[in-house]
């Protein structure tokens, strides 16, 4: 199936001067390979997308399990942990410290690259992008696949670096310089570095393309009569993400470039003046400045904080106002808020260096545009709220997902106002209070909005349903565990305790929270078990889920449910549905719900 | 009614897909570029920032540049009113131009590299090496796609009266064009 195919459903509204509008997808042959392997259906390519991130998402579930063993039982050995990883690692059953320190690398670039960014915003771009907005594939459904190969290229070779001799990247997910610039300096900054950085820019390269498609689609191929402000707020929030993530990656790429160039060329942009204990030498590298690196990463960095909560927050607002029966509150201000957000992403990168010798003018401007974000996130969740407000609610698992991101945003939002101030940041800075917040607030709070939608657009996926007790339990604990968690490790940092620190036993004044340490753990554990038990129920309900049997199960006004239950390459098997109205007419007129293909009434006017 | 409807369909069609996924695709590699340039700012204000004189050879790589900008114009021109015979020429003599380039390129930079600018240090001419050198492998990236394409025209039997393909072309290689001039200003303007 060549590009120009794609472009049929939009040909086809638009002059029927191009006869052949008719011949896409379903009429080709396609084989096991073209169908499932190197497929350019973007259904597929989502799906895919979501497989691969939920490996990713269970095995940097379990590197965490594994150092918050070492975090709430530091003097306990676990001979079975010398059984499974050996005697390096795991020297008589106990965590050793560059082990320790590459779990909790890569348990954030997973994380955060892999799980929330290649696996949300690829999941769900992907699957909704084209079935939203009614056009039969991407702009370009080649890219789109070399997208996903990318991403699968640059998982293989970050999965890879997990067993070499000297194991993985150790330097923390940020590689901040010099310690990733030197292999001298630790085990993990040796070829496990490079892989990191090979796998890296592998995954921009599959951002970027992805990006890329996601915008075109958006902006050139809407159904007649889409017009931008009749999309679904899913779609706005992936159209910012991926503004986001095109104008951001390319300057974490040229940040890596340098790196690399510290790394094997003999340059010293990052490096001056450097003694390594371990070898007892002194460095000639002079003039490098290990600051410039931060600025380069930090201004991916912030913005893709932002990457992994947009599409969350879109999957949220769809869901929310599905289930609570109600169009969304104040769609313009979401809108408007979105964009406000994907603006001031830019301009805060510097908060992360309040402590790094910035100057202090510079960071009061920072602070000042920090809690500027506090406004538009304000205005969503204000909206969020005003439409549940005297909702007709149906607490599916979806929709108790998508209230579970809202509390979430909440707590974690509000520590953001503490930490975006730089006289605050000297106390709490690279202390456990930070962990609280960024896992609060984008890390559980992303994947809460993933897990909204992946339960609600499951169906369409499938065309079967998950279990829904294993989905209750799977959210409640979920919920009440990512609370517990995170909830105490606020006090521990308020309290002074560093993150990233192997052992604070050697503190007595962190003593006090020994016990607080083991309940994390314990809950951390509980909290995996559970979402093995959602990857059960996803794999088991492919193949014995109760069947869908209605083309729109949720009573949902968007386009994606007036395709077939199991839509073929192309999506609509005829003509692609032409749009009358928005995408949240619910309760209007005494209807429960109007689909956007419905022509407007006598008695309507253009909304 | 009707009337309304091809004209919103008339304007959704302005720019094709594929045409308005390259400016997306320019405005990111400019985004690399501008990461580059302004680390190169900052550092140039921090103690041991060393320079290097401009190459006589980047003159020679600029003017080259400029010239290949003319052929693929020209190549586009030739296509829209079917002249295959000029267009074919036109083509591959903007691929000879683009190689021409990135050999300039090389010479220039071995002429800074035995005025003794290696890459030890963190100065101008490390900095140099690493930009232009992207900016290389953005034209031979460029080079290769346009060699494709020149196949993939002539490979088959049926005529192809589809300039989308040489479109994108042009606009590519006018950007590589201009980030190059872009570059070669800023070298010289900012020591």
């Amino acid at each position: 199936m060549s590009n120009e195919a794609t472009l049929h459903g939009h040909a086809a509204t638009s002059h029927g001067a191009e006869v052949h509008h008719d011949e896409h997808g379903h009429h080709h042959k396609e084989t096991f390979i073209t169908k499932y392997v190197f497929s350019q259906d973007h259904k597929m390519i989502a799906k895919q997308f979501l497989i691969t991130g939920m490996i990713w998402a269970i095995l940097g579930g379990l590197m965490s399990v594994l150092f918050r063993l070492q975090l709430g039982y530091p003097d306990a050995h676990f001979p079975i942990l010398e059984d499974l990883l050996g005697s390096k690692w795991a020297k008589g059953g106990q965590i050793q410290p560059e082990f320790y320190y590459a779990l909790v690398t890569m348990h954030g670039t997973v994380l955060v690259f892999f799980v929330l960014t290649g696996g949300l915003s690829g999941t769900f771009a992907n699957f909704l992008i084209p079935l939203q907005l009614g056009a039969r594939d991407m702009a370009s459904p080649f890219l789109n696949m070399l997208s996903y190969w990318f991403f699968w290229l640059a998982s293989v070779v970050m999965l890879s670096s997990l067993f070499i001799e000297t194991g993985p990247a150790s330097g923390g997910w940020t590689s901040y310089p010099p310690l990733s610039a030197l292999g001298d300096a630790s085990e993990g900054s040796k070829t496990g570095m490079d892989l990191w950085i090979i796998s890296m820019a592998l995954f921009v390269v599959s951002s970027l393309l992805g990006g890329l498609n996601y915008i075109s689609t958006i902006l050139n191929l809407r159904t007649k009569g889409m017009s931008m402000t009749r999309m679904p707020l899913t779609i706005w929030a992936l159209l910012f993400t991926a503004i986001l993530g095109v104008l951001s990656f390319p300057v974490l790429l040229s940040g890596f470039i340098l790196l690399l160039f510290d790394r094997h060329g003999g340059t010293s942009f990052y490096l001056s003046d450097i003694f390594i204990a371990s070898t007892n030498k002194a460095l000639p590298n002079e003039g490098g400045s290990a600051i410039l690196y931060q600025h380069l990463f930090w201004f991916l960095g912030h913005p893709e904080v932002y990457i992994i909560i947009l599409p969350a927050m879109g999957l949220v607002s769809e869901v929310m106002s599905v289930n609570a029966r109600k169009p969304i509150f104040g769609y313009m201000a979401m809108v408007g808020s979105m964009f406000a957000i994907a603006i001031l992403a830019f301009l805060v990168w510097a908060h992360h260096m309040f402590v790094t010798g910035l100057n202090p003018f510079l960071g009061s401007v920072f602070v000042l545009l920090t809690l500027l974000i506090a406004v538009p996130s304000a205005i969503k969740v204000f909206n969020w709220l005003t439409t549940l407000w005297k909702g007709n609610i149906r607490f599916t698992p979806a929709m108790l997902f998508a209230i579970g991101f809202v509390s979430m945003f909440i707590s974690g939002g509000l520590t953001g106002i503490f930490l975006g101030n730089s006289t605050l940041d000297i106390q709490l800075h690279d202390t456990m209070f930070v962990i609280a917040h960024f896992h609060i607030v984008m890390g559980v709070s992303g994947i809460l909005g993933m897990f909204a939608g992946i339960y609600h657009w499951y169906p369409k996926m499938y065309g079967r349903y998950m279990n829904n007790t294993l989905a209750y339990i799977h959210f409640w604990v979920t919920l009440i565990g990512a609370y517990l968690i995170f909830w105490p490790m606020h006090y521990e940092g308020l309290a002074g305790m560093p993150r990233r620190y192997l052992d604070t036993s050697g503190w007595l004044s962190f003593n006090q929270f020994g016990g607080l340490n083991r309940m994390i753990s314990t809950v951390a554990m509980v909290v995996f078990a559970v979402q093995l038990l959602f990857v059960f129920n996803f794999f088991y309900s492919i193949f014995k889920g109760r069947k869908v049997i209605t083309q729109n199960p949720w009573g949902a006004t968007t386009l994606e449910w007036t395709a077939p239950i199991r839509p073929g390459h192309g999506n609509w098997p005829g003509e692609i549905p032409e749009v009358h109205r928005w995408a949240y007419d619910y309760a209007k007129d005494g209807r429960d719900f109007i689909p956007q293909t419905e022509p407007l009434g006598s008695n309507e006017s253009a909304h | 009614m009707i009337e309304a409807n091809i004209k919103v369909n008339e304007q959704r069609k302005k720019i094709h897909p594929h045409k308005f996924t390259l400016w997306v695709a320019l405005g990111s590699i400019v985004m690399m570029f501008a990461g580059l340039t302004s680390a190169y700012i900052v550092k140039r204000d921090q103690p041991n920032w060393t320079t290097f004189s401009i190459p006589r050879a980047f003159w020679y790589s600029t003017a080259t540049i400029l010239v290949s900008s003319v052929t693929i114009q020209m190549a586009l021109k030739a296509f829209k009113e079917r002249e295959m015979m000029r267009y074919r020429n036109l083509v591959t003599l903007t691929a000879v131009l683009g190689v021409a380039f990135v050999v300039f390129q090389y010479l220039g930079f071995k002429t800074i590299w035995n005025s003794g600018v290696t890459l030890k240090g963190s100065g101008g001419g490390q900095f140099l090496y690493i930009i232009a050198g992207l900016h290389a492998a953005h034209v031979l990236g460029g080079i290769i796609a346009l060699i494709v394409m020149f196949i993939k025209a002539f490979a088959s039997k049926v005529r192809r009266y589809n300039s989308i393909p040489i479109e994108l072309m042009a606009t590519y290689w006018h950007f590589v064009d201009l980030l190059w001039i872009y570059l070669f200003i800023f070298f010289i303007g900012i020591k």
